[in-house]
């Protein structure tokens, strides 16, 4: 028997703790749902009045609450969750680790180039507008023209030489990796650009290119900017996925005594305590008391499964109804949620070595453009120019193929194809997955949760029995007795409850005993005794039954017809029972699916397809999805899911509606037509401004009109993805 | 271009001077949460300086 006071026992989160400013201890969680100035302080003064709590600061933009608390021994962090909860605003707690603070620095280190790059390249133009017109024949005297291309130099210099670092740096370790990337062209460009302008000026020559150096480093910088945005949007919506492992274990000693301990010191052999509400933290045998596991996010079962002692449960499943003792079977990291880590580890590095649009560019424009001005220097030179002359021409070749319109291409897109996204309720977590998506051939779905709504609702059924009955309800963890409940609304608890793991629940409603539970457990008999069921009755008093279904998503079928009208292939893949998978199957109008999957199971059938040659796009949301979700050549989850399956998947979408993933489908073709559009632009612009920059034609003034000119025509023409519809 | 020698110096010192303007904010958190530092000026009592 497990008396309803432990039903608020929440996982202990003090392992997230870490020094903070001043050395008091910090707390920082993930809040979901704040929005306005009024969430904001009712969160902040909320949290701030709880007893030991120094300071609480929510970052709006991310979500991201800091709690500091005066010493760790009045430290209590389930409390702020608990208070957060009850707020309506769900928190996790999670560990910002070292990545994300060493971007954060990148991140400010491009922008402030940028903005040194930008008052280069303004302040250049201020000198570089008389030169210009002193090409075309207007007055400009050579002593003048000296005096400005000194200015030039003055401001252009130690602004290319501060804003070029990032691309400098990257190009020095690529070629010390003995590989090029696109910075080491840009590197070379701009340096040499550099040194040629003096050298001209020095010689009281015409064409000095300082303000094309600054004015390239700004526009490539642009580019580099929107990239690491998208990489940063990504980085902040990962979530952690120890966060969903209890982050430490009740353990009981050999005097009886319960002792909280880290679950990386939990051995094999050990007892433990796992109360209700809390998740099982390692592998183990149950010892004594019984409950029900919600199995569903590992197994992706729809109904809990009941537990008596002498059986095993798995880490990861959620306890429901009774507090139990364990005996660890495995360590932490041999327990099933660790070996499901480890299948999205491996996923995740096959994935990474997935190349993407632009790099594929820049492996074929850098050794083409190199060549291109080599061969304008070797053949002006043997071609009778002096070297000098010779020089210019090659240095304007590299000026005029940098490639600006190529930096920007791709980030243009995508940044774009991630703000309509957001608009639409997906969050994009990688440039490359809209890439890997715009590809895809074969959608295979999990069910619960996804096709489905993931929890049981009730069917049929209404009048007043629902409204005693939710009495009951509300006193219980049980997925059936929270969807009555939820049917009937808000409303009174019965007195003295008591829950019997695995049977109901039983209680005083208005001075009479009721019971809520199982066919038995009420006295009905036990003529057809079906999982999906509950039954109600008052002491005495013929019981009701509540029947209650896993509705599918309103939109699932539509969905379903409208991705096999583009094209594509769609499979079911489930842990579930058979027979619900195929009336969820039927339903949805999909003819391929498969039932009682393991994660491996699944996992496999992912790797079966793409090796095949299908390009999988998976859309799951349980801990048994996750391996495949990492495995798939693209992956969405739903925003109810579990963050760490959010983490294993490339985009999540928020709201009930499936159509989103069609919609980011769309989208991801439409980004990949106009990155291949940019690019042949830019591919044009090259077959016509080489030739122009090899045969002597191209001027300073020239120069900065290709350049800013195929930078905005590039970024104009991935606007049009925004504006679109 | 006597006053070119005296104008073009001070532009540039203009735009260093924004630059610099610029690098301040940077520096002091003045981009970590927009969304937040729109909203907090509603609030009554709030201390206004980025954490």
């Amino acid at each position: 028997m497990a008396l309803i006071e432990e039903l608020s026992s929440a996982p202990d989160h003090s392992a997230f703790l870490r020094p903070g400013a001043g050395g008091r201890p910090a707390l920082e969680l993930l809040v979901k749902g704040a929005r306005c100035a009024g969430c904001m302080s009712k969160i902040e003064r909320g949290t701030a009045d709880l007893a030991g709590v120094a300071q609480a600061r929510l970052n709006l933009t991310s979500g991201k609450l800091t709690v500091t608390f005066d010493d760790t021994a009045h430290a209590d962090p389930g409390a702020v969750v608990r208070l957060l909860d009850r707020l309506g605003y769900p928190a996790t707690p999670y560990d910002p680790g070292l990545a994300c603070e060493a971007s954060d620095r990148e991140g400010r280190r491009l922008v402030l180039c940028l903005a040194v790059a930008a008052f280069g390249a303004m302040n250049t133009m201020m000198f570089s507008v008389p030169l210009w017109a002193g090409l075309f024949g207007q007055e400009l005297g050579p002593a003048t023209r000296v005096v400005m291309q000194w200015w030039c130099a003055l401001v252009a210099t130690p602004c290319v030489l501060f804003a070029g670092r990032p691309f400098f740096e990257s190009a020095w370790r690529s070629l010390k990796a003995r590989r090029a990337n696109m910075d080491v062209p840009i590197s070379i460009g701009v340096l040499l650009t550099l040194v040629i302008s003096f050298s001209e000026t020095l010689q009281h020559g015409r064409d000095a290119y300082f303000d094309a150096a600054v004015s390239l480093l700004f526009l490539l910088l642009i580019g580099r900017w929107l990239d690491h945005q998208l990489k940063l949007r990504a980085r902040s919506a990962a979530g952690d996925l120890l966060a969903l492992q209890a982050p430490a274990a009740v353990l009981i000693g050999p005097d009886g005594a319960e002792r909280r301990t880290p679950l990386s010191e939990v051995q094999v052999g050990d007892l433990l305590i796992v109360r209700p509400g809390e998740r099982v933290p390692v592998d183990g045998l149950v010892e004594s008391g019984a409950t029900e596991l919600d199995n569903a996010l590992l197994t992706g079962e729809t109904m809990p499964v009941s537990l008596r002692p002498g059986e095993v449960c798995r880490a990861g499943a959620l306890n429901l109804t009774g507090a139990i003792r364990l005996r660890a079977l495995a360590r932490s990291e041999d327990s099933a949620v660790a070996a499901i880590a480890r299948l999205v580890e491996a996923g995740a590095q096959s994935r990474s070595k997935y190349v993407q649009l632009a790099e594929r560019a820049a492996a074929i424009y850098v050794p083409v453009v190199h060549s291109a001005a080599l061969a304008t220097f070797l053949i002006g030179w043997a071609g009778g120019l002096g070297p000098r002359e010779a020089l210019l021409r090659a240095v304007a070749v590299l000026i005029i193929t940098c490639p600006c319109a190529l930096g920007l291409a791709v980030p243009a897109v995508q940044i774009s194809a991630s703000s309509r996204l957001f608009r639409r309720g997906v969050l994009l977590k990688s440039g490359a997955a809209l890439e890997r998506l715009a590809e895809v051939d074969h959608v295979v779905f999990d069910k619960t949760g996804v096709l489905t709504e993931g929890r049981p609702a009730l069917i049929g059924a209404g009048g007043d029995e629902i409204a005693l009955a939710a009495r009951l309800a509300r006193a219980s963890l049980h997925p059936l007795a929270k969807a009555l409940a939820a049917a009937a609304g808000p409303g009174p608890r019965a007195d003295d409850v008591v829950e019997t793991p695995g049977q109901g629940v039983e209680g005083a409603i208005d001075g009479r005993r009721a019971r809520l539970g199982r066919a038995e457990f009420v006295g009905a008999g036990s003529a057809a005794a079906l999982e999906t069921e509950l039954w109600f009755g008052f002491e005495g008093a013929p019981p009701v039954r509540f029947q209650f279904s896993d509705r599918l998503r309103p939109d699932a079928a539509q969905t379903i017809a409208q991705l096999k009208a583009r094209g594509l292939a769609v499979s079911i893949i489930s842990g579930d029972a058979a027979s619900p998978v195929a009336a969820a199957a039927q339903a949805a109008g999909v003819n391929d699916w498969r039932a009682c999957l393991t994660p491996v199971g699944k996992c496999a059938i992912v790797d079966d397809l793409q090796a095949k040659g299908a390009r999988v796009l998976m859309v799951g949301d349980g801990l048994n999805d996750m391996g495949a979700l990492a495995r798939a050549h693209a992956a969405m989850a739903p925003g109810a899911a579990l963050d760490a399956s959010q983490n294993a998947a490339d985009l999540v979408f928020s709201g009930d509606n499936l159509s989103a993933v069609v919609e980011a489908f769309d989208i991801a073709r439409q980004a990949r037509r106009l990155a291949l559009q940019n690019f042949g632009f830019a591919a044009a612009y090259n077959l016509v401004a080489a030739p122009a920059a090899m045969l002597g034609l191209i001027n300073p003034f020239l120069a900065a009109l290709a350049m800013s000119g195929s930078s905005l025509a590039v970024t104009l023409n991935a606007l049009r993805l925004r504006s679109r519809r | 271009m006597n006053i070119f020698m005296m104008l073009a110096p001070m532009s540039v010192f203009l735009g260093l001077l924004g630059v610099a303007g610029f690098w301040w904010t940077l520096r002091h958190d003045q981009y970590d949460d927009p969304a937040g530092d729109a909203a907090r000026i509603l609030l009554d009592g709030d201390d206004d300086r980025p954490l």
